[in-house]
């Protein structure tokens, strides 16, 4: 079959350099679909992007599209005479063209093939009309109506060559042809390109290259090449290489320098500068540090050399750069305390008063954090590959002590508090600089400088610095205790106060970047191996803000309350606890005080999914997640997660497969057993115990009550698999109980190992069903202790499978 | 900059060369609009001329106004008043960045030795309810003109399109003249015994007394008031159907409160309602106009 190479360049006005590579892989996704739909296939595709034509080059496309011919099946010979009619209309051809098979009509019709021109007259104005770029425009005197075509900018020139030969087509009156034009400078008058094949070249001979690659390779060896004449170092930057790909046809790197005294200014400032504002290169001397030189990327081959290109480029950066330096100096004049005091100038959000009001709450936080202990100078730091993606198969770490709060020395953790405190006050205190106003990117940054420069301690320059971290998946936990505890307040503290105000993110929008904050949190916490109930931790954060918004006088009193409750349980306090705790105690107006409380179970919900997430690339499956969380009681993401870790071991073997099926027979027959609404007997059910019962001595009173019940004796002769199973249960328990306060989960799952072939005989010997209520109620109660003990563990209702 | 044999434009060669090469062009060679405004945009031949269907190419100076960038006269770059130099062209012709790279020829600037690029730049004013599509163009790294096709104005569709071009002329200038702070700028040449004068001459006392009225001495009270009553006058005029009077009253509200923002007056919050009144009142002069020339319902 005969083919050619075909060319398509749609000449326009400056395509902005970040849609280039886009609008490349558009172009040939395009196109090559509607090539593909008229069944040609090209033996290849090239796409090229410059700042001012996409073009597109199909080889070996052939001249035209395959004849087909199709076979159609019709209503049978006997069947009236309008079928038949209808089949001809349908199939164009007439009776005798028909074939009688065994009684029933079949029609073949030939379909000619297309000119592969053709298709491409019809298939490219469609593709141009529908062109996805992320804004487009109407122009010049097509304008007047609205429906005129649209595109990125001004399109100039279509160029369509088949062979040799001109596709004839036009899109809103701009025909095709061979022409096209060089570069804006350096070439003058029309070009007419001779085919596909002697594109690139023709071109290239008019100070145009086509290739994005070849224009980035350029950029890229040139500035080595630059940076080592001049004894220095470049640093790679893939994004600015190819951002100057997308300025350039000609692309000329050039050094220039600028004076070394600006030096002064924080680096990261005149990186900013260079990068963002004027997008040149940086340069390292040898010693590593920034160099006082610059690359910028001009289109052309200058007269002169580029002298001149290079003398204006240092000139404008030379402005820029004292602006930079006036600013840090102005700034440097004010201590960041009186900074400080205009953030009550700024608005935080319209619902949640100012920034200044944030700092407040951040920093009694942050010290409260700080003095609970849950942030503390020794909490275990672990590196993030056993932080986040840590392989659930992995050696089961050392069992944490229960009570691993960091409590230190008092005056240590004053101090730490005092200096966490002071950090949380300054934190947001650079948002008010100029330099910050110039350039929001460097909030946190600059005022670690600022702090320094004032002759703060490094701990608080380093948390004013690093608060805001983590940002990016990639980005690095803060470790330093000053730090954690102020990165941890703010982060809360945002969370908690738009879930109160219900500003909950929303399917893709998420404006205030609540995820990441929650993402944050988590990162930080198993980083950092910080201790605690997040629960407390959210409605602590939640109180405070809910107190500000009326008086400011029970903080203190209501974090006490907290702990108090919680030493007096002896273990974590459910969130029903805690609530019904504080409000006993503080007289919290119920009323008032609900939407508060509503938005921190959300907000666990919230926490709970984000975990999720996160684990799910370290292969941690979700069910199990939800199995843990579905226990209430549990919300220390550390413990959380090397329970789950735990779990995760057991029941991917076969003690844990089978005792996972023995509990879900045991539940199964509860479900039943027990009337449809009626209230479960156990608070440890599989419903959410928390639902029915909100007063912890209840709760207390229910559990002894249950404990009695189990352990009475039977009035009837037991059978062998009943009593081996009520001996399994009574060894296994206080075995999986110990465990867990001396949170050694692998040695819990072990425990529950242990009841696997006792239930398994249980099920096979035993009718739970009896016809005697003694021994069906006695039985019953065997199988819920089953699911009690299991439940010590996790909620084994929530795993799949 | 130039050719070696001639000396750089001054200031006021540099208005009359780009007044000759837009004249050439086919463009009305306007005066600046005798009120205080943002931009060379707020000038109604720009503003209300891009609307509806008619041709209009013109070219015209615009003092600027912009309080909160007063320096007192001690920023090199920075002033409360500057000059743009306003092109616009309707429909957009199709050769409209030809004809303003020859405007930079004229004025000197050889594109075989200065590195002449057209950045993205979208362009987007709330206060007038616009918006368009375009670049700034950087010579050497510096932005030197605003280059937009504009799409929307008062909230209705450009139909046909306008191309405009804003040249910030001090900035243009300090580049061709080779100086680094804008009061060292020449003003005209020197003939025969009559001296050359600088742009600080004419301007730097100006620059002190203005930001120190902009800052601190303006009375915010009567500023204030200024503004509703502004408000009130623009309502009465569309009302009265007289468009073009509704829409100064549009741009002196704006002017005020920009004068407002440089006295610190107006918190975050205000601030967009404040923009939002200036846009409603924009639109509905745009409006106005719209339907009195009958393009619209």
């Amino acid at each position: 079959m005969m083919s050619a190479d075909f060319l398509l360049e749609l000449r326009c006005e400056e395509i902005p350099a970040r849609m280039q590579a886009k609008a490349a892989d558009d172009l040939a996704r395009l196109l090559g679909e509607a090539l593909g739909a008229a069944g040609l296939k090209p033996e290849g595709l090239t796409v090229y992007a410059t700042p001012r034509r996409l073009a597109f080059i199909a080889r070996a496309l052939p001249l035209s599209t395959q004849a087909v011919s199709e076979e159609f099946k019709g209503p049978r010979t006997s069947a009236p005479p309008q079928a038949l009619e209808g089949f001809l209309r349908k199939t164009g051809l007439t009776q005798d063209q028909l074939e009688d098979r065994d009684g029933v009509w079949f029609a073949t019709v030939e379909k000619p093939g297309r000119a592969t021109a053709d298709v491409l007259a019809e298939a490219i104005p469609q593709v141009v009309r529908a062109f996805p770029w992320p804004k487009s425009m109407r122009w010049g005197d097509a304008s007047l109506s609205t429906e005129s075509l649209r595109w990125v900018r001004p399109l100039q020139g279509i160029i369509a060559l088949l062979g040799n030969e001109v596709v004839p087509f036009a899109i809103e009156g701009i025909a095709t042809g061979r022409t096209t034009r060089g570069h804006r400078f350096h070439s003058s008058g029309e070009i007419a390109i001779e085919s596909a094949a002697t594109y690139a070249d023709q071109l290239r001979a008019a100070y145009v290259i086509v290739d994005q690659e070849e224009r980035r390779a350029i950029i890229a060896r040139r500035a080595e090449e630059l940076a080592a004449q001049a004894g220095l170092e470049l640093i790679p930057d893939a994004g600015l290489v190819a951002e100057n790909a997308g300025l350039t046809e000609w692309p000329v790197p050039l050094l220039g320098r600028f004076d070394a005294a600006f030096l002064e200014v924080p680096p990261e400032v005149i990186q900013l500068t260079l990068r963002i504002n004027q997008k040149y290169f940086v340069l390292r001397d040898e010693s590593g540090k920034l160099a006082n030189a610059f690359i910028c990327t001009a289109n052309i081959e200058a007269n002169d050399g580029g002298t001149a290109i290079v003398e204006g480029n240092g000139k404008v950066l030379a402005a820029r750069l004292s602006d930079a330096r006036f600013f840090w100096e102005q700034d440097k004049k004010t201590k960041l305390a009186d900074h400080a005091q205009k953030l009550s100038r700024i608005t935080f959000h319209e619902k949640l008063g100012t920034v200044a009001d944030k700092v407040e709450r951040v920093a009694t936080l942050a010290r409260w954090l700080v003095e609970e202990g849950i942030v503390g100078a020794s909490n275990t730091s672990v590196t993030p590959a056993d932080a986040g993606v840590q392989a659930p198969t992995a050696q089961p770490q050392p069992a944490t002590p229960l009570d691993s709060r960091v409590r230190g020395n008092d005056e240590e953790r004053k101090a730490l508090a005092d200096l966490a405190e002071q950090a949380a006050r300054l934190c947001k205190a650079d948002l008010v600089t100029e330099m910050v106003g110039e350039f929001p990117e460097l909030q946190g940054l600059m005022g670690g400088y600022y702090a320094r420069a004032e002759g703060l301690p490094d701990e608080v320059a380093d948390a004013i610095r690093d608060h805001y971290k983590p940002v990016g998946q990639g980005d690095e936990v803060p470790t330093a205790p000053v730090t954690v505890a102020v990165s941890l307040a703010d982060k809360l503290d945002t969370l908690v106060c738009f879930f109160a105000v219900d500003e909950k993110p929303t399917g893709s929008k998420d404006p205030f970047a609540l995820r990441r904050a929650a993402l944050g949190c988590i990162r930080s916490i198993l980083g950092k191996q910080i201790r605690g109930s997040l629960t407390i931790a959210l409605l602590s954060a939640s109180y405070l803000w809910y107190v500000q918004a009326r008086s400011s006088e029970r903080r203190s009193a209501f974090a006490e309350a907290y702990f108090g409750l919680e030493s007096a349980l002896g273990k974590p306090a459910t969130f029903e606890q805690v609530v019904a705790f504080a409000e006993a105690r503080l007289g919290v107006d119920d009323r008032q005080a609900a939407p508060g409380h509503r938005a921190t179970r959300d907000l666990l919900d919230f926490f709970a999914d984000r975990l999720k997430v996160q684990q799910r690339e370290a292969g941690v499956r979700h069910d199990l997640i939800d199995a843990v969380f579905a226990l209430g009681g549990e919300d220390d993401l550390v413990r959380l997660l090397s329970r789950v870790h735990a779990l995760q071991s057991f029941v991917s073997t076969e003690d844990g497969a089978n005792l996972l099926a023995g509990y879900k027979r045991a539940a199964n027959i509860l479900k039943k057993e027990q009337p449809e609404g009626g209230k479960p007997q156990s608070q440890l059910g599989e419903e959410d115990p928390g639902e029915a019962l909100t007063d912890p001595d209840m709760a207390q009173a229910m559990r002894e009550h249950e404990a009695h019940f189990a352990a009475a004796a039977p009035a009837y002769a037991l059978e062998p698999a009943e009593a081996a199973l009520i001996n399994a249960l009574d060894e296994a328990e206080p075995r999986a109980e110990a465990a867990i306060a001396a949170e050694d989960f692998e040695g819990a799952m072990a425990a529950l190992a242990t009841l696997r072939a006792p239930i398994d005989a249980f099920f096979e010997t035993v009718t739970v069903n009896d016809a005697d209520p003694i021994k069906r109620q006695s039985r019953l109660s065997l199988l819920t202790r089953i699911r009690a003990a299991v439940h010590k563990v996790a909620d084994f209702s929530k795993i799949e499978g | 900059m130039q050719d070696k044999a001639s000396t750089p434009l001054s200031f006021q060669q540099l208005i009359l060369t780009l007044h000759d090469y837009w004249a050439a062009q086919g463009c009305v060679i306007l005066q600046p609009f005798d009120m205080r405004v943002g931009a060379g945009t707020f000038h109604p031949a720009t503003t209300l001329r891009s609307l509806g269907p008619d041709p209009w190419n013109c070219a015209y100076v615009q003092p600027s106004r912009r309080p909160t960038d007063g320096r007192y006269g001690e920023n090199p770059n920075r002033l409360q008043h500057y000059y743009q130099y306003q092109v616009i062209m309707k429909p957009s012709p199709p050769d409209l960045q030809d004809l303003y790279l020859g405007s930079l020829k004229a004025i000197g600037i050889d594109p075989l030795l200065h590195d002449i690029r057209f950045v993205e730049d979208d362009w987007e004013s709330p206060t007038l309810g616009a918006w368009g599509l375009g670049w700034e163009v950087w010579c050497d790294g510096m932005e030197v003109t605003q280059f937009t096709y504009f799409q929307q104005m008062g909230g209705f569709d450009c139909k046909p399109v306008a191309g405009e071009l804003t040249y910030g002329l001090e900035r243009l200038a300090m580049y061709i003249q080779s100086v680094d702070s804008v009061y060292d700028l020449v003003f005209n040449d020197a003939v025969g015994d009559r001296p050359a004068v600088t742009y600080g001459d004419v301007f730097l006392e100006n620059e002190r007394q203005l930001s120190k009225w902009n800052f601190e001495v303006a009375d915010t009270e009567k500023l204030f008031r200024w503004f509703r009553d502004c408000e009130a006058e623009c309502q009465a005029s569309i009302a009265a159907n007289v468009p073009l009077a509704a829409y100064e009253q549009a741009i002196e509200a704006s002017h005020v409160f920009n004068l407002l923002q440089a006295r610190g007056v107006i918190s975050v919050q205000e601030r967009a309602s404040y923009m939002g009144r200036v846009r409603d009142l924009a639109k509905g002069s745009c409006e106005a106009w719209m339907k009195h020339n009958g393009w619209a319902e």
